[in-house]
C-alpha cells in the first residue's frame, strides 16, 4: 500500500496546503478580476484580460476620496486607541485602585456587544448631544471599539513583564523617563504593535458602526457597499489587491528584519 | 583605595520597614558595613534580609531610620542617584538588549559616550568577550549571572548589592561562582553586601556575616566567630548543627561556670556564655557535633581529666566516608549528634553500645535557656525541602 504510506507521511502538508488555499482563494479571485474587462456594470464574469483599471485606479467617481477618508480615520483611530489603550493597560496591571475590577471587565464590553446595537446607541448619543455626524463622530466611534483590542494585547505583554527589569534600570542610573523609554516601552512594544495593527485593520474595514454615524461622509467600505447595488467597478478589486500586497510586503519585511537580526547574533 | 577611606562605608541607623498592611519586614536595626568588606546578610526566607538590601539600593523606602554611604545621607535619594548597584536574584537582564548593551546600560545612562573599551574589558573580566552580541536568553544560567555582575560592576559603585545571586545555579556552578565572586571582590576592592539563605555560601565568601531572623539581626561577626560561639539558639541551629543540653548553674570557679546536667557536671568558660548565670538558673549548654569524642564505656578510664563528659547509648550510626555520624541517646538529652572522623574506627561503636561522650570545656558555649531550643532548626529543613 504505497499510497497509504505516502498519504500518512504527507498528511500534515496536504492539510496545510488545503487550509492555505481556502484562506487565499478569495484574494486570488479578487486579484484575477482586477485584470478583467467586464461588459456590463458588474464585475462578476470573466471577459478578457486588461490593465485598464490598474492604469486608472481613481477612475471611478468618489472612490479615491472615500479611500482617503478611510485611511485618515484608520490612522488617527490607531494612534488614539493605541496611546489610550496602552495607558489603560499599564494602569490596570500596575496600580491597585478603586473600581479596577469593574474597569477591567467594562473595557471588554465593546468587544462583546453586537456591533449593530452599539452603532445604534452611539447614534442616539451623538444626536442627543447635537453633534454633527461626519469624520469626527466616525473617529470617536472607531477609537472606542479599537480600545478594547489594544488594552487586551498590551495587558498580556505587561503582565508577563518582570517588574525587576524596571528596578534594574533605575538601579543603573535611569530616571523614570529613561526607564520607561529604554526598558518598559521596548519590552511592551510587540504588544503595542499588535494592538495598533488590529486597530488599523478593524477601523479600516468597519461598516456597521460607521454607516450609522457617518452622516454624509462616505468611507471606503460604505462606497463598496453602495456601489455593489448599482454595479461594481474593477477599481474596487485593484484597491483590494493593493491592500493585500501592502500587507504581505509588511509581513515579509518584518520577517526579513527578524531573520537578519538572528543571523547577526549567531 | 586605602583602608582609611570611609566613602564606601554603609551605615544603617535605626532603619526599619513596615508595610501599609501592617507587616513589619525589618525591625529598626543598626548596621555598619566597613569599606571594602565582603558582608553577608544570612537568614531564612522572609527574615527581612532582602528588604534591608532593597532599602540600601533605594528600591524600598524605609519607614524609619537613615541610610548613609560614607558621609552622605542617601535615605531619600532615588535608586538612580545612588552610587550603588544591584545584582538581582533573577538577574533581570534586559531581554531586548544584547549582552554588550546590557553591560553598557549604566554607562550610557550617565552620558558616557565611548563605552566600547570599558565594556569589552568588563566582559573579559567575567570571561564573556565572545558572547557580546548574543541576547540574554541565549546564554546559560551561569553566564547570565556573570553578565549581571559585569553590568553592575562596570559602574564602579561604592557598594555592590547581591540578592541571592547564586540561587538559580546548580551546586557545582554555585561553588565555582562563589570563588569567582570572592576573587572579583578582592580584585576590585568594592564593598559587597551579599544576601543569602545558604549558610555555607555566607561562611565561604564573607568576612563578616549578620544572621537575621524575624526582621532583626540575631548576631554579627566573622564566620568562625558565629560558628564557634553563637549567642542565640537560632544562630546555633541555623549555622551548622548544635547539640543543646539543658543545665542548671551550680557554682563558679575562676573564669569557669560549673553546671549540673542530669547527674553529671559540665564546665563552661564564662566568656563563652551569653546568658545570665545566677546560681540555680537555667542555661542551655551547646556543643558542636564534631567537637565531641566518643569512647566505648569499657575504656572510660582512659579519658583525660578535665574534659566534659556525658554517658549515653548509640541509637544510630551512619557511615558517610570521611566521617561517621552517630545519634546518641543520653539521659540528659535524647538525640545528641556526634561526628567522628574515620581515622581509626573502633569496631565496638555500633548501635546499642554504651559510650562516653567527652569534649574540651573550651569548645562549650552557653545560651539563655529562655529561648526556643529549636529556633532555626525548622527553617533550615524548610529551605532544604
Amino acid at each position: 500500500m504505497p499510497f497509504v504510506t505516502w498519504l500518512k507521511r504527507h498528511l500534515v502538508v496536504i492539510a496545510g496546503v488545503l487550509t492555505l488555499s481556502y484562506l487565499l482563494l478569495p484574494n486570488v479571485i479578487v486579484t484575477v478580476f482586477s485584470f478583467n474587462k467586464p461588459k456590463g456594470r458588474f464585475n462578476y464574469e470573466w471577459q478578457q484580460f486588461s490593465t485598464d483599471a490598474w492604469k486608472d485606479p481613481c477612475g471611478v467617481a468618489d472612490m479615491c476620496g472615500s479611500l482617503s477618508i478611510s485611511l485618515q480615520i484608520a490612522v488617527w483611530a490607531t494612534i488614539g486607541a493605541t496611546v489610550l489603550g496602552t495607558m489603560i493597560a499599564f494602569a490596570l496591571v500596575r496600580y491597585r485602585f478603586r473600581a479596577r475590577g469593574a474597569v477591567n471587565s467594562l473595557i471588554f464590553l465593546p468587544m462583546a456587544m453586537p456591533e449593530v446595537v452599539m452603532a445604534a446607541s452611539l447614534l442616539t448619543l451623538f444626536l442627543n448631544m447635537g453633534a454633527q455626524l461626519g469624520f469626527y463622530t466616525i473617529l470617536i466611534a472607531h477609537i472606542m471599539f479599537c480600545l478594547s483590542f489594544v488594552v487586551t494585547a498590551v495587558k498580556a505583554r505587561v503582565m508577563s513583564m518582570d517588574p525587576r527589569l524596571e528596578e534594574a534600570a533605575r538601579d543603573l542610573y535611569a530616571g523614570p523617563v529613561q526607564t520607561f523609554l529604554r526598558v518598559t516601552l521596548p519590552i511592551a512594544a510587540p504588544g503595542i504593535a499588535a494592538g495598533a495593527l488590529l486597530s488599523f485593520a478593524l477601523s479600516f474595514d468597519d461598516f456597521i458602526i460607521t454607516n450609522f454615524n457617518a452622516g454624509s461622509t462616505v468611507t471606503f467600505p460604505m462606497f463598496v457597499w453602495g456601489s455593489a447595488q448599482r454595479g461594481t467597478p474593477v477599481q474596487i478589486n485593484v484597491i483590494g489587491t493593493a491592500m493585500f500586497l501592502v500587507a504581505v510586503l509588511f509581513v515579509l519585511v518584518s520577517m526579513l528584519i527578524t531573520n537578519r537580526r538572528n543571523s547577526q547574533k549567531a | 583605595m586605602t583602608t582609611t577611606d570611609k566613602s564606601g562605608d554603609v551605615r544603617l541607623s535605626g532603619i526599619g520597614k513596615t508595610y501599609a498592611n501592617g507587616f513589619t519586614a525589618v525591625r529598626p536595626l543598626d548596621l555598619t558595613v566597613p569599606q571594602g568588606s565582603f558582608f553577608a546578610l544570612l537568614g531564612a526566607s522572609g527574615c527581612g534580609k532582602t528588604t534591608t538590601l532593597r532599602m540600601i539600593a533605594g528600591l524600598e523606602e524605609p519607614t524609619s531610620g537613615t541610610v548613609h554611604l560614607g558621609d552622605q545621607d542617601v535615605t531619600h535619594l532615588p535608586p538612580y542617584k545612588r552610587p550603588v548597584n544591584t545584582v538581582f536574584q533573577s538577574y533581570a537582564l534586559f531581554p531586548h538588549l544584547d549582552i554588550f548593551e546590557n553591560v553598557a546600560f549604566g554607562l550610557r545612562r550617565r552620558g558616557i559616550k565611548s563605552v566600547k573599551k570599558q565594556v569589552e574589558e568588563m566582559l573579559d573580566l567575567v570571561q564573556l568577550g565572545e558572547q557580546a552580541r548574543k541576547k540574554p536568553h541565549q546564554l546559560s544560567g551561569g553566564q547570565q549571572q556573570r553578565v549581571a555582575v559585569a553590568r553592575a560592576l562596570i559602574n564602579h559603585p561604592k557598594v555592590l548589592l547581591l540578592d541571592e545571586p547564586l540561587g538559580a545555579l546548580d551546586l557545582k556552578l554555585r561553588r565555582q561562582m562563589q570563588l569567582e565572586l570572592k576573587r572579583i571582590q578582592t580584585e576590585v576592592g568594592i564593598t559587597f553586601i551579599h544576601v543569602t539563605h545558604d549558610q555555607e555560601e555566607a561562611m565561604t565568601m564573607a568576612d563578616t556575616v549578620a544572621v537575621m531572623n524575624a526582621g532583626r539581626v540575631e548576631q554579627l561577626g566573622s564566620p568562625t566567630d558565629l560558628y564557634e560561639n553563637p549567642n542565640t539558639t537560632f544562630v546555633a541551629n541555623f549555622l551548622g548543627t548544635s547539640n543543646l543540653i539543658e543545665a542548671e548553674v551550680d557554682s563558679k570557679t575562676g573564669d569557669d561556670i560549673v553546671l549540673k546536667a542530669g547527674g553529671g557536671k559540665l564546665v563552661l568558660p564564662e566568656a563563652r556564655c551569653s546568658a545570665p548565670t545566677k546560681a540555680g538558673g537555667k542555661v542551655l549548654v551547646g556543643i558542636r557535633p564534631e567537637k565531641i569524642s566518643l569512647t566505648h564505656a569499657d575504656d572510660a578510664g582512659e579519658i583525660p581529666e578535665g574534659r566534659n563528659r556525658l554517658t549515653g547509648k548509640i541509637a544510630d550510626a551512619s557511615f558517610i566516608g570521611v566521617s561517621t555520624q552517630y545519634v546518641i541517646d543520653s539521659p540528659v538529652c535524647d538525640e545528641l549528634a556526634v561526628y567522628v572522623q574515620n581515622v581509626e574506627r573502633d569496631g565496638r561503636l555500633v548501635p546499642g553500645a554504651d559510650v562516653v561522650l567527652h569534649w574540651s570545656p573550651a569548645h562549650t558555649f552557653g545560651l539563655d535557656a529562655a529561648q526556643d531550643i529549636d529556633a532555626g532548626v525548622e527553617t533550615v529543613e524548610e529551605e532544604a525541602a
